[in-house]
């Protein structure tokens, strides 16, 4: 069965900001970056600089191990646009760290109809411009 | 507490050709047609119309999704308001409705025309419509966290929820199916409906999987076309040729957190419902068991079964049960939904289709569709994730 792609079309990519940065570029030195309050340890994302839960302002970047849960996927067999792979994965995962920092993601490197619910992932990194999409495969893969 | 929706009333509505096209008319001829059937329908006159108000306003895209913003259809109706607004960023497409009941309940006008126009058929002939960004274009917003990953339109990146709910709810897809069968039938009965052939369980199996678990059956359709309505102050609706229909109770809440990407635990397989309908409830001495007809928003097949637990119509995880073989949802079931065919089969009004066909069940004008019994009180919901808006309307 088909794998799902990490390359072919190319990748739309963010409109980068003073705090969405780190998240994008930490993947050029194979750091997974979450904002996290340096008072209370509270993860942040979408990243920004205050802790909602005892309201810091010291909230920077951190790198996470990059492991993480698939908390839900979906595989996808429509090609909306010319030269579209398909199927692949698309997938939000829970990072290991914090079930509530969910991160939008393909998981590749396993057959499409592979991937579920509660599946161990890993972080591996691509670079689409001027980011290194934060992509995930299952553990040891 | 005097809760200012049961002061307003809805009054007359409106609503153009709906259509897949090919169109002979402007998305601004549209919106006119639906306006001034909504106008003359309440009894009213262009001159008492005194406030305007739309979801979402106009994008200034060519995507068909707002291609007509209350400016541009108060100049050319040339009425005078002392109220307008469009809005966006609320409780999904009804936040325009409930915008105006606070208008009218400030004293700023009396006669809010509201409306909703798509111009999506056409648009879509010319490129990949409804999407949240395209290749080669830097991403902003809400969205901008799915942008590389391939997630170019709603039916995939919704997909996640609904595979979600499916996880938790082991809800089977021959339950499933029957909200799109159900809704085929209805939409069989409505003449001005867009897919009108009724479609059998084989048919959706057949039908290709757009992202698992969402079939193409399970996607509402592109239009083009316009509705239109008029939500009055309450005395003054006492003044129109039709029943008052009153709005009994809203729900606008969002206390989930507002993402597409961030919905809590619970919400990633309910979207942002419950404490919508919570709210709503907490407004009225009406129960679920009150409601005769419900019109609950399909943008998606799993939106509407999200909110038959939502709602309160049955307990969370058991909508497949209560959908069962189709019969209790169906015109002469015991809570008829989506009675147009909804936006799955009558075509993509985004909830304001619910609104119209809501008014025609009150006011017993659905002809061949009409639920029987007299119906007096129906349940309306709008929108998928983070977004939800959910009122009852009763005739007294
Ligand atoms: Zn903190």
């Amino acid at each position: 069965m088909t794998q799902t792609p990490s390359t072919g079309l190319p990748r739309p990519t963010p409109q980068l900001d003073i705090d969405t940065e780190p998240f994008w570029t930490g993947g050029k030195d194979g750091k997974l970056l979450i904002h996290r309050c340096q008072d209370c340890g509270y993860r942040v994302h979408p990243p920004t600089t205050f802790c909602p839960t005892c309201d810091g302002r010291n909230v920077i970047p951190e790198a996470v191990s990059g492991r993480g849960t698939v908390v839900s996927c979906t595989v996808n067999h429509k090609q909306w646009l010319p030269g579209l792979p398909v199927p692949y994965v698309l997938a939000f995962v829970a990072i290991e760290e914090q079930d509530d920092v969910r991160l939008v993601t393909n998981i590749t490197h396993c057959p499409a109809e592979d991937v579920h619910i509660g599946q161990k992932v890993e972080v591996y990194f691509e670079q689409a411009a001027d980011i290194w999409a934060p992509l995930f495969k299952p553990v040891g893969a | 507490m005097e809760y200012a929706e049961k002061n307003t009333a809805i009054t007359g509505i409106g609503q153009s050709k709906v259509s897949r096209g090919p169109q002979t008319k402007s998305p601004l001829s549209l919106t006119i047609d639906a306006a001034l059937q909504a106008i003359e329908d309440a009894g009213l006159k262009r001159s008492d119309i005194d406030g305007m108000a739309c979801w979402p306003g106009d994008r200034g895209d060519d995507g068909g999704m707002g291609p007509v913003g209350v400016p541009m259809l108060q100049d050319a109706l040339r009425v005078h308001v002392n109220w307008y607004s469009n809005c966006s960023e609320t409780a999904g497409q009804f936040g325009a409705i409930f915008n105006a009941i606070g208008a009218i309940a400030a004293g700023y006008c009396k006669h809010v025309l509201i409306y909703r126009t798509m111009y999506q058929a056409t648009a879509r002939k010319a490129g990949l419509t409804n999407a949240s960004f395209q290749p080669g274009q830097k991403a902003k917003g809400n969205f901008a966290w799915y942008s590389p990953y391939h997630a170019y339109t709603a039916a995939v990146q919704q997909s996640l929820y609904f595979a979600r709910y499916v996880h938790e709810s082991g809800i089977k897809p021959e339950q499933v199916a029957m909200i799109s069968v159900n809704q085929r039938r209805n939409a069989s009965l409505n003449p001005a409906a867009v897919y009108r052939t009724p479609i059998t369980l084989d048919d959706y199996f057949n039908s290709p999987i757009i992202s698992t678990p969402l079939r193409i059956y399970d996607c509402d359709v592109p239009i083009d076309g316009a509705t239109a309505i008029i939500l009055s102050r309450l005395d003054c609706a006492k003044d129109g040729p039709n029943p008052v229909l009153r709005l009994e109770a809203v729900g606008s809440s969002m206390r989930y957190r507002n993402s597409w990407t961030q919905l809590d635990a619970e919400a990633l397989a309910t979207q942002a419902q419950p404490h919508v309908a919570e709210m709503m409830w907490s407004r009225t001495d009406l129960k679920p068991k009150d409601v005769d007809v419900a019109e609950l928003y399909d943008g998606f097949s799993f939106h509407t079964i999200n909110w038959l637990e939502n709602f309160g119509f049955c307990k969370r995880n058991e909508a497949g049960d209560f959908i069962g073989d189709g019969s209790r949802i169906a015109l002469e079931g015991e809570l008829p939904i989506n009675t147009n065919g909804g936006a799955l089969s009558a075509g993509r009004m985004h909830a304001y289709g619910q609104v119209h066909e809501a008014c025609v069940q009150l006011w017993g004008r659905g002809e061949a569709r009409q639920v029987p019994g007299d119906p007096r009180v129906a349940g309306l919901s709008t929108a998928g994730g983070p977004l939800a808006g959910a009122f009852l309307m009763v005739r007294d």
